[in-house]
């Protein structure tokens, strides 16, 4: 137990009064990183529970875990099918690996150090929010995204999407998604289109999304067979593509009690009712392609999963999920069928949904607030 | 004297119109993607709101208060049509970017607010001050939000290129964002997010 006897001769320099007492969050932080804090609460009413906070995100990070590695050999895979080379696993994986570890140096030093000047101006503790989001923000890029953008991107989600609302938990929109909405309106040619999705492509090959082949006036038949949409072999963001592994990462944050299942049944049944209503009307390919490939496709299995599911900023209330669910699925399939600008609609139907959840959960609230009135105006009747 | 000077100095800080009474959001959004047309438009605010408090104050002890509003009205749109040819004759492209939120300034909120709040109540020279102020305090926060946007948007500053071409041989991209309005709500924001514990002090 050396470390913990040195942190502990190192503690009052940073407690207040210390020497280094501004970076006592710095310090609190790492050190509640390594051991679990000593401290307890003296007062008030406590339920204990072994999932904390720390617990529930790194949950939420180990179930990202097979979609990281899929996604990290699927660069590597996707590169070197494009330029016609075949290669070992080892090598189609460090490529990958090469690809993507920048991304997340990037991603954590940006995130965290942002986080970390909040807090020691706030007087706070460090938040461990960034972990997940840190994690995400790779996940769903193009992995070919010049560095500088992304360290922006990061910039800019964090600061303008948690920070001045104060920190995690009290955010509106989900960050990573922000970061990523933001790299699509600041740089278009960088985050869409066919160009962007391999690593380094050979200019011929052709790098279309399922959804771009669909947006650029193509009929299912032009698609990939559904088993590569569900192993995961097809161009796209990082850890987008693979559904095993997506499913995977799923049933676990389900099992663990982190995911709510409500909001994921609920934004399959929006999205298959959306696009079951385009298929009635079928006047052109994209309304006519089916509900098991649109859920298939793109980022939607990813979002319903690891995005829609964020606890902080979902609706609350269980009917209030039924409906943030419901419209998620909906309107990201209208975004992809009938709006001629993108060809994915996901990640705005999902942000769309961020910012009317509290509307949601106030009006579900206000009307089981009426119901119980009524019933009791009832009961108070029946009583005279 | 130093009364007087308060009333141009305060609405660039502590009463600024954008940034404190959040009024003149709409204009600001629309122009602010180029600082040439911002700074006309912050002039020609400054001309409407300055001449109509002015005008307003010396008629103020005239004008039944029923049909007070009609009369402002009458006053601020008789300026910015006075404006809007201005601009035309002398100014024509950029009149043709402002388009139609010159003849809007009749309705931005600043204008009538000051004539209600300020003008009606004040003598002539001291409206004539406050609508001075309020039209450099709308004035500055446009150029500021300006300023980022077209920097960071087209690499330029009235149209020259700032930003170096070997930046962009290097890779560097203009950002999108920045054209469209959303970012300048956001840019306005972070000018009140930095302003207020300022305030607060």
């Amino acid at each position: 137990m050396g470390l913990r006897n040195n942190i502990d001769k190192i503690k009052p320099n940073f407690e207040e009064g210390g020497k280094f007492a501004k970076f006592h969050s710095t310090f609190e932080a790492f050190e509640t990183f390594l051991y679990t804090p000593n401290r307890v609460t003296t007062n008030g009413a406590h339920i204990r529970n072994y999932v904390d906070m720390k617990r529930s995100l790194i949950y939420v990070v180990f179930a990202l875990i097979p979609c990281f590695l899929f996604g990290t050999w699927n660069i590597g895979y996707q590169h070197f099918l494009s330029v016609g080379e075949s290669v070992t696993f080892w090598q189609t994986f460090g490529y990958g690996l090469l690809k993507i570890i920048p991304l997340y140096i990037v991603s954590y030093i940006v995130g965290l150090a942002i986080e970390f000047i909040f807090a020691e101006i706030r007087h706070e503790e460090v938040n461990e929010g960034y972990f997940v989001t840190g994690f995400l923000i790779p996940l769903i890029m193009p992995v070919d995204v010049p560095l500088w953008m992304l360290a922006i991107a990061v910039a800019f989600a964090v600061i303008i999407g948690k920070e001045v609302f104060g920190g995690s938990g009290m955010n509106v929109v989900n960050p990573a998604l922000l970061a990523r909405a933001f790299l699509f309106f600041s740089y278009p040619s960088k985050m869409t289109g066919d160009n962007v999705w391999i690593a380094e492509k050979a200019d011929a090959y052709s790098g279309a999304t399922p959804l771009g082949t669909i947006f650029n006036g193509g009929s299912v038949n032009d698609l990939p067979s559904l088993a590569d949409l569900f192993i995961g072999t097809i161009p796209g963001s990082v850890g987008e593509t693979s559904k095993i592994a997506i499913l995977i990462g799923g049933i676990f944050l389900i099992i663990t009690g982190i995911a709510s299942l409500r909001i994921i049944i609920s934004t399959f049944i929006g999205a298959i009712a959306m696009t079951l209503v385009f298929n009635v009307l079928g006047t052109n390919p994209a309304m006519e392609v089916p509900f098991y490939y649109q859920i298939m496709m793109g980022g939607f299995l990813f979002g319903t999963f690891f995005m829609a599911t964020d606890p902080v900023t979902a609706a609350q209330t269980n009917i209030g999920k039924w409906v943030y669910g419901f419209l998620i699925g909906a309107i990201a399939i209208l975004i992809r069928v009938a709006n001629p600008g993108y060809p994915e609609g996901m990640m705005l139907s999902i942000l769309l949904m961020n910012v009317f959840a509290p509307l949601i959960d106030w009006c579900v609230v206000a009307c089981n607030i009426r119901k119980r009135k009524k019933r009791w105006a009832a009961a108070e009747r029946s009583d005279k | 004297m130093s009364k007087n000077m308060n009333l141009i100095t305060a609405p660039l800080r502590k009463a600024n119109p954008i940034t404190v009474l959040i009024l003149g959001i709409c204009s600001s959004l629309a122009v602010t993607a180029k600082l040439k047309p911002a700074i006309v438009m912050a002039l020609s605010v400054t001309v409407v709101t300055a001449l109509s408090n002015l005008v307003i104050s010396l008629l103020r002890k005239g004008i039944p208060s029923k049909i007070r509003i009609i009369v402002q009205l009458i006053v601020v749109a008789t300026l910015v049509i006075l404006v809007d040819q201005f601009l035309k004759a002398f100014m024509y492209d950029v009149s043709k970017q402002l388009s139609v939120f010159v003849g809007l300034i009749i309705t931005n909120c600043i204008v009538m607010g000051r004539l209600e709040a300020f003008a009606m109540s004040h003598s002539p020279w001291e409206s004539f001050l406050d609508g001075i102020g309020n039209g450099l305090g709308y004035g500055s926060i446009l150029v500021i939000v300006a300023f980022f946007r077209e920097l960071f948007g087209s690499g330029t500053l009235l149209g020259y290129q700032i930003i170096p071409q070997g930046l962009y041989d290097f890779g560097y991209v203009n950002n999108g964002l920045m054209i469209l309005p959303p970012m300048a709500l956001i840019i306005i924001g972070i000018i009140i997010w930095l302003q207020k514990p300022e305030e607060e002090k």
